[in-house]
Order: C-alpha cells, then structure tokens, then sequence
C-alpha cells in the first residue's frame, strides 16, 4: 500500500524524523518496504504567474514570456504551445535540476542565449520536473498556488511503500496509519466529523435496498447526489490518486476511489437514473446469471457469489466490480453512493471464482469494520457535493441487520506477564492500549483491566491480542531476554533419523556425494526406468494445480532423480561420479494420505579410483556396487543375503536381492543399457535402492560383546578347481559349517586356459582358531583333509596343485 | 693357561666385531661380550677362584681387553650411524608427489545445515522429529487458525493433490510450511514439550534467483507452564549467536502470523555491512531470518492444552537461506539443480 505522507500530516502531526518513523513503523508491525521522493530535486525552482507573452523577435514559434516570481520577474524564451497570461505556472531558475525533454537525462540549467535572446530560467513541462511523461506543454498549476512559493513545497512528498499484514484491513488506509503513527509518537490524531448541506427531500422516496442475504452483507449504506455534473477531478486529487498508484477516471469515481484510500471502505457510485424501480436488491447470483463489469468482460456467475441488483438484473458483482449497465457516463446528473460491508468469504470465493481481484475486493476479504460504510459514505457524499456540484438528498439509507455488540476483553495484568515475560503495571498497561484507541476501564481490583476494543480494529479479539498491541508499542526492547527454565520433556527416540544420520555418514565415507531432488517429478521421467518406456510400481499421485508438466507428480521411485542428475553432471565433463540420495517416496492409498517411503538410492559410474599415479584405472563393476552394500550392512551390523533378483531398470543376470529373512530390502545391480540410454547416460551404471523402513525393522537395538580370543589362530590356504556353475556361496558355506573354521577369504579366482574348459579355480584362505586351546598342525590338518573331501564330494570340485 | 683364554677371547671379540655391519648386529655383539652376562665379564667374573699372583696378571689384562674392545664399539656404533644416515638420505622420496586419497563424499549443504540446527537446538533440549510433507489442509491450514477463506492463506500459494472428496474440495496438499508437525506433535503428546522439525516444504511459485518452489524449513515449539516472549527472545538470540557468531546483533519487530500471537520476526544485522546498510540487506541493516511467536490461544485449545495454563513459542526459518547468506550465493536454484561443481563446494 502506498501512502503520502502529505496526506498523513493532514491526519496526524508528524514530527519525528522520516527515518526514525519509518523504522518505529517498522517495529511495530507496518513494515515500510520503500519510499519514494517527489520533488527532492526541485532546487531553484518556484511557482510563478505569466503577466506577459510576447513576439520573439527572431523566431515564429517562440515566444518571450514574463513571469511574475513575487520578488521580481523574469523573462525566458518559451516553445510550449500552451503559454497564456494568468496562469500560474513552474518557473526553474538557472541552477535547477531538470530532466532534458528528449533525452530523459538529469541536466542542470544553464543560462542560454535562444535565437538571439537571452533566457535565464525555464517554464517546465510535468517531464522534466519528474512528475510524469506529458511534455506536449508547459505544466499549468491550479489558480490558488501561490507565487513564489517553492515547488517543493507546493507539490512535493514522499510515497511510502507499506506492507501492511492481512490482520490489518484497518491499515490499508491513510487515517489508519494515522492512528498508528498517532499511537507510536504520542501526536495527536486530527479527525474531523463531516458535515454537508442536504435537501429537503429524503432519499428514502427515491431509492431503497432490501438485503436478501443478511449473512452475506451486514450492512449496506446509501446516499444519493443529484445535479451533479461528471467531470476532471482536480488536480490535487489526480496527483494523490496517482501517487498511490490509481488512474484518475472521473470526480466521482475518483472520489470514491480517494476516500477508499483515506478510511479504507471500497465504495461504488451507480448512476441513479440507470437503477430501475430505484430499488437496490442484495442477493446471491443465480446459476449462469452474466453480468457485463466495467472493464468490459462479461462474466459468468453461481449463486456462491454476492450480487448488487435493482428490479430487473445484476447492476454489480458485490464488493469486487460494478456493472456496466449503471457506469458513470459524461451525463449522468444522479448518482447513488454504495458503501457496504460484506462477508470475508463470499468475497474472497468470488473473487477467485471469475479470477479478478480489485483493489475493493483485497480490502473485503480481509474483514473490515462494520461501523465504516456510514463513516466513509459521508465523507464520499461530502467531497462529491463539493467536486461535482451536486445536492445531497435527506438522510441516508442504512440497512443494518448485522450489527453487532462491541468487543470487550477482560485483560488480567498478569496474563500479560504470563505471556510476555515483563512487569507492566495496569496504568502503563492502559495508557499504552489508550494511544492505539482502546478504552480501559480499570477494574475492581488491580488485577484486571476492561477493554473495550476501537470499531476499526476486527483483528483484536483476545488477551493475547492485547499483549501484542501493549509489546509493539512499547518496543520489544523492553522485553527481557531469558533461557527457557522449565522441566526437559522425556525423550522419545526416533530410530528413523538416527538411521538415515548413519547411512548419510557411511554413504559419505565410501565417497558418495550426497544431492537432493525434487518430490514432483513427470510421467515421462519416471517412465523411463524401464526399458519399454511403461510406468514401474504404483501410478503416483497428482498434483491438481501443477506449475509445469515436469513437476506434476509425487515421485514413486528416487531413481529417475537421482539418473538425471548422473546425466547432467555427465554433461559437464564429470566422469567418476557416486551419488546417493535419501528420501521419500510418495505411495499412495486408498482414501487416505499417501504412504511416504523413506527410500535410499545409490549410483556409481565411472571408474573404481580417482585417477593416480599409484594405480591403473579399473572401471566401477557390480562388486563394488555390491560392495557398498555389503559396507553398510556390516557397519549397521546386519547380516543379509543377496540373491538372484528381478528389477525392469536392471540388467537381467546382474541384479542381487538383499534379503533379510523373507523380506525383501532392497536391490544392486547394473541399469539396463536401454535405460541408461533413455536416461542419456555413456558409461556403464549400477544402481542400489534399499527401502529404509524394511531396513529399521531389522536393525540391531541391543548388541553384545564378544570376548576376545585366546589362543593364537592358524591359516591354511587352497586353491580348488570346480564347475563354472558352481557359486562361490556354495563352497563358502560348506567350508564354514566345519569346527574351529573362523574365516573364510577367496583371495582368487581364475578361468581361463590355465585350467580346463568349463572349470574355474578359486584360492581360499581359511582361518582356524579354537577358543579352548591352541589348534596343534595336526589339528587343523585334519579339518582341512575333512573341508576337501567334502568339497570332492559334494561340488565334485578337486584340488588345483 | 687362564691368559690364554683371555686374549683368545678378545681377539675372537675383535674380530666379530670387524664384520659388524648394521647396528641391530652391534648390539647383540655388545650384549654377547660386554653385556652383563657377556662372556668377558663372565671370564673377570671366574678371575675371583685363581690364586692372587695369577689374578693380578690376568685381571689387569683382561681389564686393559675390556677397555679396548668399549673403545671399538663406541667407535663403531658412531661409524655405523653415520653410515645409516647417509644411505636414507640417499633413499630420500619426491614427497610432492601426490598422496593416495581416500574418497570421500560430502553432504548436501541443505544436510549440513539442518544437521547444524538441529544440533543447537537440541542441546537446548528440543528433540527433533519429523512430519509428512503430503498433508490435510487441516493441518496445514485449519488447525493452526486459518480456517477455510482466511486471508493469510493467501501468504501461502498452495499445491493441492488430486484426490477429491465425496465434498469436491481439495483437503490434501503439499505442506506449505513445517508447522503442521506443530499439531501433529501437540494431539500425540502432552507438555513439557520442546520439539524442532526439520522437512521439505512447497508452494506454488514461479522459480527465479530468490524464488524456489520446494524448500527446507525448520519448524521449533515448546509448550509448556509459564513460557513467556522473554523466553523466545533468549533461545532465538542464543540459536543467531551460535549460529551465526558471537558479534551478531539481533533484533525482534512485529509480525503477523494466524498461528502465533504476539507474532514476530526475528532479524540480524547484516554480516557484510554490519547494519550500514547494503545490497545484501536491501539497505536496511537487517537480514530477516525466521519468523515465531507465541502460540495463539485458539490453536492450543483445538489440540486440548488449556490456554489459561500452558503457554508456548513457535518459530519456524527457511533453511537455505542461511548457506545463502554464509557464502553469498545468488541463485537458490543451485540447491537442487545437483550440479556437482557446485555441491562439492561445500
């Protein structure tokens, strides 16, 4: 909201410094976003009178005109076409700062000699004092500006840029702000009472509103303005309108618009002829009713909107826009005033339902005072009288049937200590609600306070209200700063965070970076996880009102999120690239939220090191995707196994499952060639998902020690020769099922033309230990001859010699 | 006879001795012969059973053996020592040959710092939990005193989800802010309460450098008898200072929030032109950080905590923000764009 502080001054006296008020402004709620100078430049230059035009001697179309500056006068060579004796115009003197005409650029007067003649001084057109961009002429001043006078003090101000909360309709106003400023500095409010000269006849024989909809508005006020002639507003008024960022129409629109802007109420002024049966109905729409609004749309209505009506049809949509049928025209001679009050709702549902917002309807939809149409009418009826040379007719039309009993809060003193922490006593208390408007009456007892809350002010409607009217004009300097001192609450573990803090670390450790994306995603991306192009898992959920098609549903897998990043970054020349991201996924459920998956995904693509000198570059395989996994569960503690698996992103045949018991946790394996196409990867990627919430329900909560061992152990290592389709598990697990075997470590496996066709060779390293004694060679050979034979006789496998 | 022994002895040392060649062999030489249990203190140990002529004669003797063979190690053990030195300087490695790194990764700077807030606030005492991020607009909205056509909804552009009720209006949304959890914490529990709630959050918003339509906020309540602003004030002034050192001022001015009164927002003084006024802080001095308040009477009576009893602070702060203004960067759009040039700056 912008204001002018030329126009607050009339409300309020103001003599805090500028900067000082804008910051106490600020503090206490009315942040004072911008501002903006008019006429801080307007050095040297000063109101004047044209007393003579001339002939230029040596041009025809300038002229030489005389300038009556009070102390004396000054003859300047003039192009403008509109120079005439008597008006008052704008006289720079040389030295004065302009804005050149035609180059926009900020110059500074000089004196000049123009055909001959010399010109110490300028008349100025609105473009070059900064006003706005007319420079077909000079700028003519209004004939009450008086000579001599400064422009800047005649014309100049300062628009503050104000963002006033939606708590504070109030606020969108001059006289609103007034108050606020009132209450901050302890000046004093002027708010005079309104007063115009009526006729004899009454309104009420010439028009009457009948609300249908009490709920919907609680109040309608009237008056009616005959005679009246619709013209120019005058200058004044223009500018004030403009400098708050309003387009001047005419005197009455401008009028209503003036005074919206001064008390806050939005009016509208239909022309009376134009309202047949001179009757004003307030009822809901009907289904498809159309009415035509002033910008010249035809909008389609429900009956979830309010509408302002005569006998025959819709003249207005309530509290949003007037209707074309009764616009002001150049002859309308009568005119009806409107200042009502509607409910919040219907006016903020209407707005969005024919999605247009006005400068009335943002004041509605926020709730305004109930007590403001009369107060505002009289004063629009007052100023329209006056600008537009019209009669008022007897009275006023006020339907009121919502009115209501005025708020009181019964304040405890050490409520306010309760909440605000600081020691008040009940006058500072009172004297500080007093200055914003609030009348306090002390009660029986010290301890409490009455307030009767100001009619402007629907947003107070508690103590706690008055807390923060007593702690932001006091200042929250006053309120002492304290440590919380109360009773810690019990804790409650949440297992969930501890674990995805875990895998963050150990993820970080094995060299994944971590990244975050987004929770909306498309069709199309997800779709890509698998290689027919078809959408894996559950259809994700919608967002009803996307803002782009890529962002338009809840992602049911972090894969495509996490490929995409793979893909960008490939883009920027990054070749050796571990990334994870732990998050959720969003399943959804019948009639109910959606269930939100804390998932894990992991890729790797690129090569098994950085780069070195100490090493030969080996590119990342499905051992080290598989590897990862097995880190993580040996640091969590967790024994799983990984078994053959199924997944339509992966490659068949090099997918593992990790398992745990029956379930399921998670998956490894190498993308698919034809989704890493899609997803325009180059390089061969695995990818691991582990479903954290499986994974927490078997982790480890209690764990126990174990004592270290006594005796020394002893290793033995073989190399076996087996059929290719023997898995290494197979031989593992018969080794590890026989006494005193510790560990067992493959420390090589070979195929190729060292060993015959259809075999391959493994070399095992065994670790014998016992916890009762030392294991003698004998010992140990003995299970290992055992481990052999079993091996010969189960896997036919044969030693490699 | 004994003589003979003697000088065979020291002759057999000596020529040990000569052969020597690394100081692990020179010390077990020492031991052998000059140690305590050596074999020529063993021989002037055994000089005790001759007769006393024959003692005098050989003990001198052997005394002079033992000097000289002392003199031969000191001499040698200084030979062998330079010796060694000069062949590790010959062994001497280019060390500025690069090292073999570990690879490490790194957290996301969002991860950074909400694990850097959560840490201060929790030993303050908050406990961290978490809420969903698809949320009813009760939540969202209703409880927390925005009932349906509440002007401040307009402060929050919302996504709605498309999941219809029998009614036709649209009550599951992605959460605007992380204050639901606020009311999902108070209908579970009872006060004491002292919670902070990290999470995503969304609106409706065109992205540009300041504008991100997804987002991490860090929600805190505590709720309990005689919670008061001052209270507020002391743990928001405490979080700036460790959060953003000890120099920081800070500063509290009114606001509005539907869900809190006295509502406020909490600014500190700008770190590049300590309150001069800058580009940074739009020329004001200060840098808006977080918004709180105390939580408005209507909110705790919808969740069963009496307002007359118990009284509490809420604050909630957008968490990248805070990287923003620590390492000046311009366009939040970077947080989630994953581009690894920039992740691995931080």
């Amino acid at each position: 909201m912008k204001v002018s502080l030329r126009w607050l001054k009339e409300y309020v006296d103001i003599s805090t410094p500028l900067e000082e008020l804008c910051e106490r402004l600020t503090m206490a709620g009315l942040e004072v976003g911008g501002m903006e100078v008019i006429g801080g430049s307007w050095n040297y230059i000063v109101i004047g009178k044209i007393v003579d035009v001339s002939a230029h001697p040596n041009a025809d179309r300038l002229r030489l005109v005389t300038v009556d500056l009070g102390k004396q006068r000054s003859t300047v060579v003039c192009g403008a076409p509109n120079v005439a004796v008597g008006d008052k115009v704008v006289f720079a003197h040389v030295g004065a700062q302009l804005i050149d005409g035609h180059s926009g650029e900020t110059v500074q007067l000089e004196p000049a000699k123009i055909r001959g003649v010399l010109s110490e001084g300028m008349i100025c057109s609105e473009k070059e004092l900064g006003i706005s961009d007319s420079h077909e002429g000079i700028m003519i001043l209004s004939s009450e500006a008086t000579i001599g006078t400064p422009l800047t003090e005649y014309l100049g101000d300062t628009i503050l840029d104000m963002d006033i909360t939606p708590n504070r309709p109030d606020c969108l106003s001059v006289i609103g702000i007034a108050r606020e400023i009132a209450a901050l500095t302890g000046s004093k409010l002027n708010i005079t009472e309104v007063h115009y000269p009526e006729l004899e006849r009454a309104i009420d024989s010439s028009a009457s509103v009948e609300i249908v909809e009490p709920d919907l508005c609680p109040r309608y006020c009237a008056s009616l303005l005959t005679g009246i002639k619709v013209s120019e507003s005058p200058q004044w008024l223009q500018r004030r309108l403009l400098a708050c960022g309003m387009r001047p129409i005419n005197n009455i629109v401008d009028v209503t618009n003036y005074v919206m802007l001064e008390y806050g109420q939005p009016l509208h002024a239909f022309d009376y002829n134009e309202i047949r049966g001179k009757q004003i109905i307030v009822r809901r729409a009907q289904s498809g009713e159309i009415i035509a609004t002033l910008d010249g749309v035809g909008r389609t209505l429900n009956p979830n909107m309010l509408m302002i009506a005569d006998k025959e049809r819709a003249i207005a949509i309530a509290g949003i826009m007037g209707g074309a049928d009764t616009e002001l025209t150049e002859n309308t001679t009568s005119v009806l005033i409107e200042s009502a009050n509607f409910n919040q709702a219907v006016i903020h549902r209407g707005s969005i339902a024919i999605r247009l917002s006005s400068e009335a309807s943002l004041r509605f939809e926020k709730g305004l005072s109930r007590d403001l149409p009369l107060i505002a009418l009289k004063r629009a009826t007052q100023l329209m009288a006056e600008l537009a040379g019209g009669k008022v007719a007897k009275g006023i039309i006020d339907v009121y049937p919502g009115k209501q009993r005025r708020e009181s809060i019964s304040l405890p003193v050490a409520g306010i200590k309760r909440l605000l922490g600081v020691e008040l006593d009940v006058s500072e208390i009172a004297k500080t609600l007093e200055l914003l408007g609030f009348s306090c009456r002390q009660a029986e007892s010290n301890s409490k306070v009455h307030v009767e809350v100001p009619w402007w002010r629907t947003d107070v409607t508690c103590a706690a209200d008055l807390a923060e009217e007593v702690a932001r004009i006091i200042g929250y300097d006053r309120i002492p700063t304290t440590m919380l001192s109360s009773q810690l609450p019990r804790h409650e573990p949440v297992p969930m965070l501890s674990l995805k803090r875990q895998l963050r670390n150990i993820l970080v450790s094995c060299g994944f970076q971590e990244v975050l994306t987004y929770s909306l995603t498309s069709l199309e991306i997800l779709s890509r996880l698998s290689p027919e192009l078809r959408l894996i898992g559950p259809t994700p959920m919608k967002v009803a009102n996307p803002m782009s098609r890529e962002q338009e549903y809840l992602r049911t897998s972090l894969r495509a999120g996490l490929l995409s990043v793979l893909a960008r970054n490939e883009r920027y020349q990054e070749d050796d690239m571990r990334l994870f991201e732990i998050g959720k996924v969003f399943l959804p459920r019948e009639r109910d939220l959606p269930q939100e998956r804390e998932m894990l995904c992991a890729v790797l693509s690129g090569s098994q090191h950085r780069l070195s000198w100490r090493s030969k570059e080996e590119p990342i395989d499905f051992f080290v995707a598989k590897g990862v996994v097995e880190s993580i569960l040996s640091q969590l503690e967790m024994g799983a196994s990984f078994e053959k698996g199924e997944d339509e992103s992966l490659c068949p045949g090099r997918i593992a499952s990790v398992v745990i018991g029956d379930e399921n946790l998670g998956v490894v394996g190498e993308l698919h060639p034809k989704v890493s196409e899609v997803f325009e990867l180059s390089d061969a990627v695995y990818l691991i998902e582990i479903d954290l919430d499986k994974l927490l329900s078997f982790m480890v909560t209690l764990k126990k020690y174990q004592p270290l061992p006594r005796y020394p152990s002893t290793s033995r290592d073989i190399a076996l020769l087996v059929d290719e389709q023997i898995t290494y598990q197979q031989i593992c697990e018969i080794i590890q099922n026989f006494p005193f075997v510790n560990s067992v470590a493959l420390f090589d496996l070979y195929v190729g033309e060292q060993v015959p066709g259809g075999k391959k060779s493994l070399a095992f390293r065994i670790i014998y230990q016992s916890p009762t004694h030392t294991l003698t060679d004998n010992e140990v050979d003995k299970v290992q001859q055992q481990i052999i034979d079993k091996l010969q006789r189960d896997l036919r496998a044969s030693l490699r010699s | 006879m004994m003589l003979n022994q003697v000088e065979e002895l020291a002759s057999k040392a000596s020529d040990e001795l000569g052969k020597v060649t690394d100081v692990n062999d020179l010390e077990a030489w020492r031991i052998r012969y000059l140690g305590r249990k050596g074999s020529l203190i063993q021989v002037l140990r055994s000089l005790a059973t001759l007769p006393l002529e024959e003692r005098r004669a050989v003990g001198a003797r052997a005394n002079e053996f033992k000097k000289s063979l002392e003199a031969a190690y000191t001499e040698k053990k200084s030979n062998l020592e330079r010796s060694s030195a000069l062949s590790l300087q010959r062994e001497s490695l280019d060390i500025t040959l690069p090292g073999r790194q570990v690879s490490l990764g790194r957290l996301h700077p969002t991860t950074q710092i909400v694990e850097e807030i959560c840490a201060i606030f929790s030993s303050m005492g908050f406990q961290v939990v978490e809420g969903p991020e698809v949320e009813r607009d009760y939540y969202n909205f209703e409880a927390l005193n925005m009932p349906v056509d509440h002007p401040a909804r307009d402060m929050f552009a919302t996504l709605w989800v498309d999941l219809e009720t029998e009614a036709g209006d649209k009550p599951v949304l992605l959460r605007t802010h992380t204050s639901p959890v606020q009311i999902r914490v108070m209908e579970k529990s009872r006060p004491p309460i002292r919670i902070i709630a990290p999470g995503r959050v969304y609106r409706y918003e065109a992205t540009d450098a300041t504008h991100e339509w997804m987002f991490y906020q860090v929600e805190g309540l505590a709720v309990d008898k005689n919670i008061t602003l001052a209270d507020l004030k002391g743990t928001l002034f405490e979080f700036a200072r460790r959060l953003f050192g000890e120099e920081r001022k800070c500063r509290f001015r009114c606001d509005y929030f539907p869900f809190v009164e006295p509502g406020v927002e909490v600014a500190i003084d700008c770190m590049v032109c300590r309150g001069a006024g800058c580009r940074l802080c739009g020329n004001s001095g200060w840098i808006e950080i977080l918004g709180a308040g105390m939580v408005h009477p209507e909110v705790l009576r919808r969740v069963d905590i009496d307002p007359e009893v118990y009284s509490g602070f809420a604050f909630g702060m957008g968490v990248e923000r805070i990287p923003i203004l620590r390492y000046g960067i311009e366009d939040i759009r970077l947080f989630y764009s994953n581009d690894l040039r920039f992740l691995r700056q931080f």
